[in-house]
């Protein structure tokens, strides 16, 4: 279960997880895993409900606490040490399932708040990058409205602005197309795909099998806390490994 | 488009958008809906409205057409069936200022000046500078107007607390309440949600105690119990121990009505601060705070309310508030006239309920404009 080599890069692990363990009370949520990320690369992470795959991305950016085993992101490893967590965080972009964008803020007031106050930006700076990555997710007339005022499809694209206002290195994306209706997959998907030939390191929880083979550069199947299988796209939905890999694929690309 | 049973079926020309019927809308149609759908609901709307058209010609007629509006006591003695409003005018300056001094009560009056400018200033939207007109109005205000009240700063002769009363003092009493109850309060609330077990255990205990005591109890533990703690001569001012016991009590209740707000929100809220990188207190000013008061605003300003109206309490530890003034000045044999007491504690009604419903419409006002089109 160790990583492949990446054949693109030779760059720096951005993300490194060792024997990592966690529990909910006495549920043992993740079992051993380990992981390396290099810079640029982009993975899909796939799995039944319930295998772990979301807690495992929470953990990286430590939303998630974990009691075994080590994580280090972009060299600083999380412990309690709050200086550590937050590094990490400003670090570390994430999407969410619900897109969780701050109601009472405009559209830009939501993506110019973490640069202003976390990174310390002047307000027309923000501002200014914050127009840059709304105009790339193609919603810059939006700028002045309230998240409630907007789609799904829209708020969605407006989360991923705002966690790239932040420059971060690392954008992690959780089920972020699972809460939209299907008429709105597609745009979210577009500014995604559009994100990965930029560069991004990206890990993607998601059940778009198509985002999978197209975007990714690695499949993660996990099931019961642990990683199954990981392997390239191709190979990986052409020619799954194990059984419960086959299983799985049998069940989600039937129709 | 005669049969749309069969399997094939193609729309070529789409349905228009028609009016509602007319006699679903507008005023008639809401009449019809409201106050008379079925023949009881219309027998109902007949005789309530009745009822309210007599009461509320009743009390006008009390209140104004057949009151007594100039004169003595002699006019009031003469119409005993309408209200005595120059007993409110001849003691109207012991019902605002209490027993304060005489020729110190411009003090009292330039307090009360600035209290209603802020508070238009801070709460009229286009106002300039809002901001510092609130600053100063939440942290300097309170401390200048303590200092002009009490005296001794700017060489004004000192006037001691117990000449306070009336008016002055239920604003004094409700402010200071106000003020130190909210900032108390969501420290509280925030504290309670701590996983600290310090801070966690000692904000539960501070506002079950607090929450737990009638309010009557707290002021007299203030006035008569707490000073035998004191060591011989030490003694420090009746209002003040007052104020301190009100503060917290108020404080209890707003911290669990902050709660409230703090619970009502999403997880997917702090979960999406944090993964911004921001730190416990800029998410909590900049996210989690504005959003939680805001969903608890009624609540808020139930609690100002109510705790606008306990202040009559005082009246039990001896300070003579609004209520207490007009309660001694019935008593005066000179005004012992059917109609005094009635007026007395109506003209308290109605000053109390003025302000009451300006703090509960301001609410209203507030809600409406912090709006943002999110339903939860």
């Amino acid at each position: 279960m160790n990583t492949l080599p990446n054949p693109e890069s030779r760059a720096q692990p951005v993300i490194q997880i060792q024997k990592m363990n966690k529990w909910f009370g006495q549920f043992h949520v993740l079992k051993e895993i380990d992981l390396e990320v290099v810079t640029g690369e982009r993975i899909v992470i796939c799995g039944p409900s319930g295998s772990g795959k979301s807690t495992l991305i929470r953990c990286i950016n430590r939303l998630e606490e974990h009691q075994e085993g080590q994580i280090v992101v972009d060299g600083v490893e999380l412990t309690n040490d709050l200086k550590h967590i937050e590094h990490v965080r400003r670090e570390v972009g994430m999407v969410f399932q619900h897109f969780n964008l701050f109601p009472h803020l405009t559209v830009l007031e939501n993506c110019t708040l973490a640069p202003i106050w976390v990174r310390k930006q002047p307000k027309a700076e923000a501002e200014a990058t914050a127009m840059k990555y709304l105009e790339r997710v193609k919603i810059p007339e939006q700028a002045e409205k309230y998240p409630g005022q907007l789609s799904g499809g829209q708020q969605q694209r407006v989360a991923i602005a705002r966690s790239l206002c932040m420059q971060p290195r690392i954008m992690l994306f959780d089920e972020p197309t699972s809460a939209l209706d299907p008429e709105m997959i597609k745009e979210v998907l577009d500014v995604m795909i559009e994100l990965a030939d930029t560069g991004m390191t990206m890990l993607v929880v998601t059940h778009e099998m198509g985002f999978a083979r197209t975007v990714a550069n690695r499949v993660i199947f996990m099931d019961d806390g642990q990683i199954i299988e990981q392997n390239k796209p191709e190979e990986f939905f052409n020619n799954p490994q194990s059984d419960r890999t086959k299983l799985f694929l049998s069940q989600i690309l039937q129709h | 488009m005669k049969n749309q049973n069969t399997v094939f079926f193609v729309r070529k020309e789409f349905a228009p958008s028609r009016p509602a019927p007319a006699s679903t809308v507008g005023v008639l149609g809401w009449i019809r809906n409201n106050l008379f759908s079925t023949p009881f609901n219309s027998l109902l709307t007949v005789v309530v409205g009745g009822l309210g058209a007599w009461s509320i010609w009743g009390a006008l007629d009390w209140l104004i057409f057949n009151a007594v509006w100039v004169g003595g006591n002699e006019a009031c003695k003469a119409n005993p069936n309408g209200a005595c409003w120059t007993f409110i005018g001849t003691r109207f300056d012991q019902f605002v200022y209490g027993f304060y001094e005489k020729p110190e009560r411009w003090r009292v009056d330039l307090v009360i000046l600035v209290l209603f400018v802020g508070v238009f200033w801070t709460g009229w939207e286009k106002a300039p500078a809002r901001r510092w007109a609130g600053g100063f109005m939440l942290i300097l205000f309170p401390w200048i107007a303590w200092g002009m009240l009490y005296g001794g700063i700017f060489g004004l002769p000192i006037v001691e607390t117990s000449q306070w009363g009336g008016f002055i003092l239920t604003l004094v009493v409700s402010l200071i309440g106000i003020i130190v109850s909210l900032p108390l309060g969501i420290l509280l609330a925030l504290g309670r949600r701590s996983n600290m077990p310090i801070i966690n255990s000692t904000c539960v205990f501070f506002i079950e105690f607090w929450r737990g005591v009638p309010l009557i109890t707290i002021l007299f533990m203030a006035a008569y119990v707490l000073p035998l703690f004191f060591p011989t001569g030490m003694n420090f001012d009746q209002l003040l121990r007052a104020l301190i016991g009100f503060a917290f009590f108020a404080a209890a209740y707003m911290a669990e009505v902050v709660r409230g707000g703090l619970q009502s929100l999403d997880k997917g809220q702090y979960e999406a601060a944090d993964s911004l990188g921001l730190s416990y207190w800029k998410s909590m000013r900049l996210i989690i705070l504005p959003q939680a008061l805001k969903a608890v605003i009624p609540g808020i300003v139930n609690t100002f309310i109510g705790l606008f109206k306990d202040t009559t309490l005082v009246l039990i530890i001896g300070l003579l508030d609004l209520l207490g003034m007009v309660h001694a000045a019935i008593a005066d044999p000179n005004w012992s006239i059917r109609s005094v007491p009635t007026t007395g504690y109506a003209f308290v009604a109605i000053t109390f309920f003025t302000f009451c419903y300006g703090m509960s419409r301001y609410s209203r006002f507030i809600e409406d404009k912090l709006n943002t089109g999110h339903q939860r």
